[in-house]
């Protein structure tokens, strides 16, 4: 068990390092860098000048230079500056962060307050009317573009209620900003849900053909007690492993989801800065993002092996 | 609890359908939702194939005159800012879509296939390395990664193939490799050895199509994310740049402006987009149960 901790562990810092490497050098690959996009923009380039904002930006030195730079200030919290703000890259990302995981905790809600329940209907129901109608909706569900949904949703708010859910002011309240923000949640959960929805489904049908299951059943347990006590119990295991792939699925919908409804979160500043080669931005929310999907995986392995004693990870 | 699907189990032992028209009035009472998956895969297909003849304008074609022209007999669903026929767009649009998906899910594959037959075949090392490279690569979110690769590589048709392909490539490589360590295990593995062939021999000729059914499977999942991902990219304005008609760039054309004033902008590309992705998952479930009996639910 520590041993297994330890290797996890290893292998979860290797993974983040090799990640730092395949940014970096994915965003150096770039044709341009921002002084271009800042000249072009002005229409004219004077070499001077632009080799003086290359300088300025640290962009003229050697490539393992730039990357150490960048390493060793991550490593004690020093972001670098961003381009185009000028301001400390810190500054920019840290306020953002609380707005992008209120929104992805109400989606997750969502997702799983009607993944879960619909899943298991679908499944103890399997191959009637209801079970495919449900199927039939959560395929939908997963191929609706989260961006689509929103603007459907928008345009709706539009015709009948006559305003747009968007963020313009921040909001004064809590209370009045989770409102504002369950719009936005509901559109990528839905299709977050329609995910866990499938995967409790296949994972409840894997149970209820167990032995055990056939054992209630003929020791007389009403159809509700085998399927809630005993069998949605076990279900339930696998589906926690969900939310590891999740936290993945979760990121990508946010993406879109922010740009559209025009929240002032993390992931549309990952757009906006990918867009204006921002490297400090860029990079170091994408090292961010890698964080947050390597840790979700990690916990929810930890979280497995505790919940289910009957998985033993060898050395 | 369950009865005893007959037509399956005798499909399972290998029975045989008459052919023709019989095994497709088969295939339909039995797998209804791939059937219509198929049939709008078809129509989606077509539609990209036949572009130049149903379209019924110029996608690029502008005309102030008719800027945001309603749905109507003229343009079929509408027209947008530019005047240009919201109709002849979509289905314009839908042979980008084909290309991306298509391109980038065969790109995908093969190199997935070789990666993963790789490191599942030839173990040590080789599958130590293969297999963290494919851990750095699966920490980001499929469309965070073609995100990162289409503004590394700069937006065109081309780099929005490969910047999708490429974040396809750890899972089917995972997949492959998985399947190539049961399959390398093989007593007709052992027998191709002990008659001398040669290992990559083994490994293409006995190994590789025993992974094809699981390949298909996967393939056609990754269609769908494919056309997902393209339209999300294009919407974010890092996908297939101008003056190609994509779905997803219509959608950001039309986003938060039009929607007072042209529904039919945002309606439209969006449905198609849909619709694709709908169809292309419906058959990929269709071909999960058929080729793939230990997943069946």
């Amino acid at each position: 068990m520590a041993a297994y901790l330890v290797r996890r562990t290893f292998l979860m810092v290797l993974t983040l390092f090799g990640m730092s490497v395949l940014i970096f050098v994915m965003l150096r690959l770039v044709p341009g860098n921002i002084s271009d996009i800042l000249f072009d923009a002005a229409g004219f380039v004077d070499p001077k000048e632009k080799a003086r904002l290359e300088r300025d930006l640290g962009l003229d030195l050697p490539i393992l230079t730039q990357y150490w730079h960048w390493i060793s200030g991550l490593v004690q919290g020093d972001l670098g500056f961003a381009y185009v703000t000028e301001k400390p890259a810190v500054e920019e990302i840290a306020p953002r962060i609380p707005i992008t995981v209120k929104l992805a905790v109400l989606s997750l809600i969502f997702s799983v307050v009607f993944g879960v329940p619909l899943g298991v209907i679908s499944a103890v129901r399997q191959n009637t009317p209801i079970d495919y109608v449900l199927r039939v909706l959560s395929l939908s569900g997963l191929s609706l573009p989260s961006f689509w949904l929103g603007l459907l949703i928008l345009m709706l708010f539009v015709r009948y209620f006559g305003f747009i859910p968007i963020y313009t002011d921040p909001p004064e309240t809590l209370w009045k900003e989770l409102a504002l923000l369950s719009v936005p949640a509901a559109a990528v959960g839905f299709r977050s849900s329609a995910l866990i929805m499938r995967l409790t489904r296949s994972s409840m049908l894997e149970v209820l053909r167990q032995d055990y299951i056939r054992t209630a059943r003929s020791k007389g347990a009403t159809p509700g007690s085998v399927n809630y006590d005993h069998a949605l119990r076990n279900a339930v295991l696998p589906v926690v492993t969900i939310i590891g792939i999740e936290a993945a699925f979760l990121i990508g919908g946010l993406i879109v989801t922010e740009t559209v409804f025009n929240v002032p979160g993390v992931a549309r500043f990952l757009v906006e800065a990918v867009i204006w080669r921002d490297y400090p931005i860029v990079q170091n929310l994408v090292m961010f993002i890698a964080v947050v999907v390597v840790v979700a995986n990690f916990l929810v392995d930890m979280a497995y092996m505790i919940l289910d004693p009957r998985i033993k990870y060898a050395d | 609890m369950s009865t005893i699907d007959h037509d399956a189990a005798l499909l399972r032992a290998g029975a045989h359908v008459r052919g023709g028209w019989s095994a497709a009035g088969f295939l339909i009472r039995r797998y209804p939702l791939g059937a219509a998956g198929a049939v709008i895969v078809v129509v989606f297909v077509l539609a990209a194939l036949l572009a130049n003849i149903v379209a019924t304008f110029d996608p690029t074609a502008t005309s102030a005159r008719n800027s945001l022209a309603p749905p109507g007999s003229v343009y079929w669903l509408g027209a947008d800012f530019m005047g240009r026929d919201v109709y002849s767009r979509i289905v314009h649009g839908a042979r980008i879509s084909l290309a991306v998906s298509v391109g980038a899910t065969a790109l995908g594959c093969a190199v997935g296939v070789i990666v993963g037959l790789m490191s599942g075949y030839l173990g040590g090392w080789v599958d130590l390395v293969v297999q963290r490279v494919m851990d750095i690569m699966q920490a980001l979110p499929l469309l965070v990664m073609a995100l990162v690769m289409a503004a590394s590589l700069g937006p065109s048709l081309q780099n929005t193939i490969i910047a999708i392909a490429i974040a396809l490539v750890p899972n089917i490589a995972r997949v492959i490799r998985s399947s190539t360590l049961s399959l390398r295990e093989q007593p007709f593995v052992e027998a191709a050895r002990a008659t001398g062939m040669s290992e990559l021999r083994i490994a293409v000729r006995h190994v590789l199509p025993n992974t094809l059914a699981p390949l298909i499977v996967l393939a056609t999942a990754q269609l769908g994310s494919a056309i997902l991902t393209e339209a999300s990219l294009s919407f974010l304005g890092l996908g297939v740049p101008e003056p190609h008609p994509s779905w997803g760039r219509m959608l950001s054309e039309s986003a938060a402006e039009y929607i007072r004033t042209a529904p039919w902008l945002v309606l439209f590309p969006g449905i198609a987009i849909s619709l694709s992705v709908f169809g292309t998952n419906l058959l990929g479930d269709a071909l999960r149960d058929m080729l793939d009996p230990r997943e069946r639910t």
